[in-house]
């Protein structure tokens, strides 16, 4: 007698959908002379500072464990710089935790509030792994989709809408990965009132908080009452240009925060130590480059953005990351249909919008973290390709 | 005197890329072209923009290598226009590329460019040394030029990064 074979996979991963850049990512990969606008990272390179200030403590011989939240020194950091910056005093002892990443802060904050069959809402077009990071925590997603003729601003009673008894957090992003798109006082202000109104959990990603480019950033946690019900996100990634050391941070009401490093210290134990010491000199002395990167990203987009108007392809000015998020409705192909053709034709790379969700249809992610020449060049072969449709 | 932060983003674009074409220069500062081309006129009449060069690495054009040397001046400054006369004095020969003056153990730093070692030492016996107020001179010959200006020479600028990533 035959038995079938047991699958050895967990049901819930062997259901999760593989990220939808992996395909452009195999195809890209494959072709030479592809300008790509398909990074999510700056072009830049860490700070020499940075750098030299990790190599120093391995010189120094700082190869060991540090606490589970992270060294002391660096949370005292992250309190001061959030304070300084975005006006939310957090406790270095009890509310911050340094991860490994953004990405496992996002991962720590699901599984630490998600009950099995808790409703998570994703505002989309969002980054590719929310949806499936509350899926494997146990949750269900429920996407809110955003309008690009409104900028993709999120409304609050387009929440409201989707709110049942089992919805218990609200995933937003702001700067948006991947509209650009940056959520204002006002706007704030009215998911806040939604959020004490039905008692909502907030989690806050704001991995693109140094790159803002025309209005002073607001952090969730430092709008009226939020502060005890969000889980505030962030790391070194984007605006340190620091993508591959894989640090982040996140912050939270003490009660949280400790659920949270409970998962960390079994799953995780701690960050690298060599690079939370990079990470040390990088929030003490590393404002001046932030502040440079941010000025050269604000005059790509302005290029990059006009440019993109001039040759057909309508898109909002984003107000922050690096990402433009024009409408390719005009030329009447899908999203996958512009970016394959796009890629094969004129070897310029960029994300096909439904990767990010359905709103995301309709519309292609641009990375302007490349250099002048390169944009320049990118848009030059874009014209030439729509010139031809 | 006061500039706008458009007048300084300017600035800043081109003393980073002097030749980058005007209609993109204008799309980085969100101004149209004419207001860009009214604002460079503004800044190199009032000798902000003093003028647009090239950085060139001579070392690779044949037959153009030359020699470069810095070398530290002491004068004796004059009474009424201290250190300014002997300076523009040395500033005026054709193979001083700059002259600064300097705190601590000597008075000017002088850049002499010069076709061939020869060369610069003849400067620096028959033209430097016996100006009246100069009391001595110390010759160092720059051997390689690893960043200049800012810009750091033979440096590849190659993206490590993927091509596609989240």
């Amino acid at each position: 007698m035959q038995r079938t074979k047991k699958s050895y996979l967990s049901e819930t991963v062997a259901r999760l959908k593989p990220s939808g850049i992996r395909r452009f990512f195999d195809l890209a990969s494959s072709m030479e002379g592809v300008i790509s606008l398909g990074v999510g990272e700056p072009d830049f390179v860490t700070s020499w500072n940075i750098r030299e200030a990790c190599i120093l403590s391995l010189e120094q011989g700082y190869t060991s464990y540090t606490a589970n939240a992270g060294l002391l020194e660096l949370r005292q950091e992250i309190a001061a710089y959030l304070a300084r910056k975005f006006h939310i005093e957090y406790d270095p002892e009890t509310e911050i935790l340094v991860t490994v990443g953004a990405s496992q802060a996002i991962d720590l904050a699901l599984r630490a509030t998600v009950n099995p069959g808790d409703e998570v809402i994703v505002v989309e077009p969002s980054f590719v792994a929310y949806e499936s990071l509350v899926t494997l925590a146990g949750g269900v997603p429920v996407p809110v989709e955003t309008n690009g003729d409104d900028h993709f601003k999120l409304r609050a009673d387009q929440i409201e809408r989707v709110i049942t008894d089992r919805t218990k957090a609200l995933i937003i992003c702001s700067p948006n990965n991947p509209t650009g798109t940056v959520l204002h006082k006002e706007e704030l202000e009215a998911i806040a009132q939604i959020a004490k109104k039905h008692d909502l959990l907030i989690i806050s990603d704001e991995i693109y908080a140094e790159l803002t480019y025309d209005d002073s950033y607001i952090s969730f946690a430092a709008v009226d009452g939020m502060r005890e019900r969000t889980i505030l996100i962030s790391g070194f990634s984007k605006g340190f240009a620091m993508t591959g050391w894989r640090l982040g941070f996140t912050a939270a009401p003490a009660e949280i925060l400790q659920a949270m490093l409970k998962i960390h210290q079994y799953a995780m134990m701690c960050a690298p130590t060599m690079v939370q010491y990079g990470a040390i000199e990088a929030l003490r002395n590393g404002e001046q480059d932030v502040e440079y990167m941010r000025k050269s990203y604000r005059r790509r987009r302005n290029y990059f953005v006009q440019s993109l108007n001039e040759i057909g392809l309508s898109c909002h000015m984003p107000g922050g990351a690096f990402y433009a998020f024009p409408s390719i409705q005009s030329t009447g192909l899908t999203s996958e249909q512009f970016a394959e053709k796009l890629l094969l034709e004129e070897k310029v790379a960029v994300v096909p919008g439904n990767v990010f969700g359905a709103s995301g249809e309709g519309y292609i992610r641009c990375s302007y973290a490349s250099s002048m020449e390169q944009l320049q060049e990118a848009i030059k072969r874009m014209k030439r390709f729509l010139d031809r449709l | 005197m006061k500039l706008t932060e458009k007048e300084i983003e300017i600035i800043e674009i081109l003393e980073k890329d002097a030749r980058i074409p005007i209609e993109t220069l204008a799309k980085m500062v969100s101004l149209s072209v004419k207001e860009t081309e009214a604002i460079m006129k503004k800044l190199e009449e009032m000798k902000v923009i003093v003028q647009y060069a090239a950085l060139v690495d001579w070392r690779k054009v044949d037959g153009h290598e030359g020699v470069t040397a810095m070398i530290d001046v002491k004068v004796t400054p004059k009474r009424g226009v201290g250190f300014d006369e002997v300076a523009e004095r040395i500033y005026r020969f054709p193979e001083v590329k700059s002259v600064y003056l300097m705190s601590g153990a000597y008075d000017l730093s002088v850049v002499i460019e010069g076709r061939s070692m020869s060369e610069v030492a003849q400067f620096v016996s028959e033209k430097l040394s016996t100006l009246d107020s100069v009391i001595s001179t110390t010759t160092h010959f720059i051997l390689k030029k690893y960043k200049h200006d800012g810009t750091v020479f033979d440096q590849g600028d190659q993206d490590r990064r993927i091509v596609m990533a989240p």
